[in-house]
């Protein structure tokens, strides 16, 4: 006997939750607990309503497991609102990566030269590494980090994504 | 409430005024503030009444017992740590069959909560999964607000376990109570869209072979919701079957009756299901034990299926038409429209012909034997002696539960209790206290077997102690039945463990709690038992000696088809390939 692949969906939901004390353990238990995918979570307060915070899931699954996720996050009674985001349309998705770099002579020109290339920030400087804040969708901070993989990567930090729709209308 | 009162006194006086009768219980260390509120309050109007269990998991089923009998939520308090994680097979069996249920347990004080502390242990993460919703009350303030939540939570949409924890200093220290905030009311949609239920109807009016499938949302919906569905199905004359939680909602005796679906369901009910032009799934949620092989299942039908949980529509079977509202209201909602548009009843007599085709089966025979008594017919037995009494069934879990849902004729909901969704041995005993209680002038049977009726037996003492006349019929064939089937039919007939070794002597066990025992053990006995049993004035336990190795059929193996039944033993291969063993 095998266990068959299915053909996965990335989506990206935003779903506003009462700020109430073990709601992410509630949303994370939900995940793990039913088996669903996190690729990444992000929670904070939102300064909308003090009592309101926006958690951002990335989440991959089959379509039929993706509408799955929405209902069950939907029945949470803590949970206000599940907007998903791949599915509605435009909307901008954004994650922040602290990436330590170590070298000399070069190498360490070479990775200033790309970050540049990459619009990261100097944060952290000594004579050996660097520490570059790089902000941009999922695939360019990968892309970031690949290369600078070769010039002298130490440690990464990221913060997962955070997203919100394009346009005037909220969520 | 106008002066300063302790956590423990808001509490009680909160239950009160949202109208709970009684509480199913265990004292302990975490809780000793709410007791003594409990027995400060027992002389007055309206006191709550306690039920002392003999182990916290009693009181989770107690709890459910009551809850379903009667349509009001039931009731638990127990301690923290162990009285806590007691209640947990409770709690979780109360999620899946959707049971109302307001779990109070105590906590070790704020200040010592993450130390380790005697009889601490992490109930709201324990429980976060297997309630609808949980609360750790830290300020005697917020208590109030948070227990009428909890107590809407439970009942309101899809009912289920909430539960709140609460630390023992929290019981004592004193505040004034301050109303809930209406930014946080739980609002579940229970209204159906109408232009859904106008879609619904037409498909009816024009289906060639409708069924009506209906669950255990139909008894939660509340007895008005099985009158909508008796009117439906006579306006539109579509056969209906149910799961094993709806068991109730349409009278067996009823002509349109199908009897239940599924893995143990009737050969009719599955081929109706297979053939069908049009299912309406009405409170049901389409559970493995339902559908079969899901890529067999229903293959011709469109399918409309309406739910209070948003989530069940389109989680195991796409829905043509999903809707999500109160399934009482929804039918009702059809049986108006119906009427408006003076829909004439279809002609439906070629698919009644198939029908009872399908009913000439006679499925659910089995051989008789004129030494043993089959169990079977000892459940036929103890159905016909009974059904003018219109008795409180409660079950184990096993092979007795299939037989007492296949051969059980119930006419009403709320008189069916099992366990369905979790599947929990040891849920009959305490369920059938928790239903005496709620009626006390009702006829209650636990339908047991004998490996199940000792998981909580110590509920007989309970019993006791209330004078509760409930009645247990054990259908004891000295084996965990449903697992031997298994193995008989899975595994070659390797017994593993499944034998019920060192039973205890129930007779005696009966004597010694203060219950009248008795045993039948030939067929020629049957009758006279039940009828002592009957009798008898206060709780009597039946030791029925069954046919050891009787099956339950008919069966659909797991992994198969609705149409590849399993009718009768002589069926059955023993063996099964490893996708097939993989399934539960």
């Amino acid at each position: 006997m095998h266990i068959r692949p299915e053909h996965l969906e990335r989506h990206t939901l935003s779903v506003a939750v009462a700020n109430e004390p073990g709601i992410l353990a509630r949303i994370a238990g939900l995940f793990a607990g039913r088996g669903y995918n996190i690729e990444s979570l992000t929670v904070a307060e939102t300064a909308e309503d003090a009592n309101e915070s926006r958690i951002t899931v990335v989440t991959s699954g089959p379509a039929p497991v993706i509408e799955q996720i929405i209902a069950q996050l939907d029945r949470l009674p803590p949970v206000r609102r599940v907007v998903d985001l791949t599915a509605q349309g435009p909307h901008v998705e954004r994650e922040l990566a602290l990436v330590k770099v170590r070298g000399l002579g070069d190498q360490r020109i070479e990775a200033l030269r790309l970050a540049e290339v990459y619009r990261a920030r100097v944060v952290d400087a000594t004579t050996s590494s660097f520490v570059f804040e790089v902000t941009g969708g999922t695939e360019k901070i990968a892309k970031f980090l690949e290369l600078m993989a070769q010039v002298g990567l130490v440690e990464v930090a990221r913060t997962g994504v955070a997203a919100i729709t394009r346009g005037h209308d909220t969520n | 409430m106008s002066s300063e009162r302790s956590g423990a006194d808001i509490l009680i006086e909160t239950l009160t005024d949202l109208g709970v009768e009684v509480v199913f219980g265990y004292p302990g260390g975490a809780v000793l503030p709410i007791y003594d509120a409990l027995f400060r309050q027992a002389e007055q109007p309206n006191a709550i009444r306690h039920i002392l269990v003999r182990q916290e998991g009693g009181a989770a089923h107690a709890a459910e017992g009551y809850a379903r009998s009667t349509g009001k939520c039931g009731v638990v308090l127990v301690t923290s740590g162990p009285g806590a994680t007691n209640a947990v097979t409770g709690i979780a069996d109360a999620l899946m069959d959707s049971i109302p249920m307001l779990v109070i347990t105590g906590q070790v004080p704020t200040s010592l909560i993450g130390s380790d502390a005697f009889q601490e242990c992490d109930t709201i993460g324990i429980t976060r999964h297997c309630t609808k919703h949980n609360y750790l009350v830290k300020n005697p303030a917020d208590l109030e607000a948070t227990v009428r939540e909890a107590f809407r939570i439970a009942t309101e949409g899809r009912p289920g376990p909430v539960l709140i924890d609460l630390p023992k200093d929290v019981q004592v220290a004193s505040a004034l109570s301050r109303p809930a905030s209406p930014a946080r009311a739980y609002a579940p949609q229970v209204e159906p869209d109408m232009s859904l239920i106008e879609t619904a109807v037409e498909m009816l009016a024009a289906a060639e072979r409708p069924v009506l499938y209906t669950g255990g949302g139909i008894i939660n919906s509340g007895p008005a919701a099985s009158a909508a569905l008796r009117e439906l199905a006579a306006l539109t004359g579509a056969p209906v079957t149910s799961t094993l939680m709806g068991l109730g909602a349409l009278p067996a005796s009823s002509p349109l009756w199908l009897g239940m679906l599924g893995m143990h369901g009737t050969y009719e009910a599955n081929h109706a299901m297979n053939r069908a032009d049009l299912i309406l799934a009405l409170g049901a949620r389409f559970d493995d034990r339902v559908t079969g092989r899901l890529d067999a299942f229903a293959p011709s039908a469109r399918k409309v299926h309406v739910d209070i949980d948003r989530s069940s529509i389109n989680k195991i079977v796409r829905a043509d038409v999903g809707i999500v509202g109160d399934v009482g209201l929804a039918i009702e909602a059809m049986v108006r429209l119906w009427k408006e548009r003076g829909y004439d009843q279809p002609d439906l007599a070629p698919w009644h012909a198939q029908v009872e085709g399908w009913r000439a089966k006679r499925c659910l025979d089995f051989p008789l034997s004129p030494t043993e008594i089959m169990p079977q017919l000892a459940v036929q037995r103890l159905y016909q002696a009974t059904a003018h009494l219109d008795p409180i069934i409660t079950t184990e879990v096993g092979q007795h539960q299939m037989w007492a849902a296949q051969h059980f004729g119930f006419e009403n909901p709320n008189k069916w209790l099992t366990s369905g969704g979790l599947g929990t041995m040891g849920y009959g005993l305490p369920a059938a206290i928790g239903a005496q209680i709620g009626n006390p002038d009702a006829l209650v049977i636990d339908i047991a077997g004998e490996a199940s009726i000792q998981m909580n037996i110590q509920e007989l003492a309970t019993a006791s102690q209330y004078e509760l006349p409930v009645k247990i019929f054990i259908l004891n064939n000295e084996y965990m039945g449903m697992v031997r089937q298994w193995q008989d039919l899975t595994y070659q007939g390797r017994h593993s463990h499944s034998y019920s070794d060192s039973l205890p002597d129930f007779v005696k066990l009966a004597e010694a709690y203060g219950w009248t025992g008795l045993r039948i053990e030939k067929p020629d006995e049957l009758d006279d038992g039940i009828a002592a049993m009957l009798a008898a004035k206060g709780p009597v336990i039946v030791d029925c000696r069954v046919a050891k190795l009787a099956n339950c059929f008919p069966m659909i193996p797991s992994g198969a088809a609705h149409t590849e039944m399993i009718l009768q033993a002589n069926e059955v291969s023993g063996e099964m390939d490893d996708e097939a063993r993989a399934l539960v």
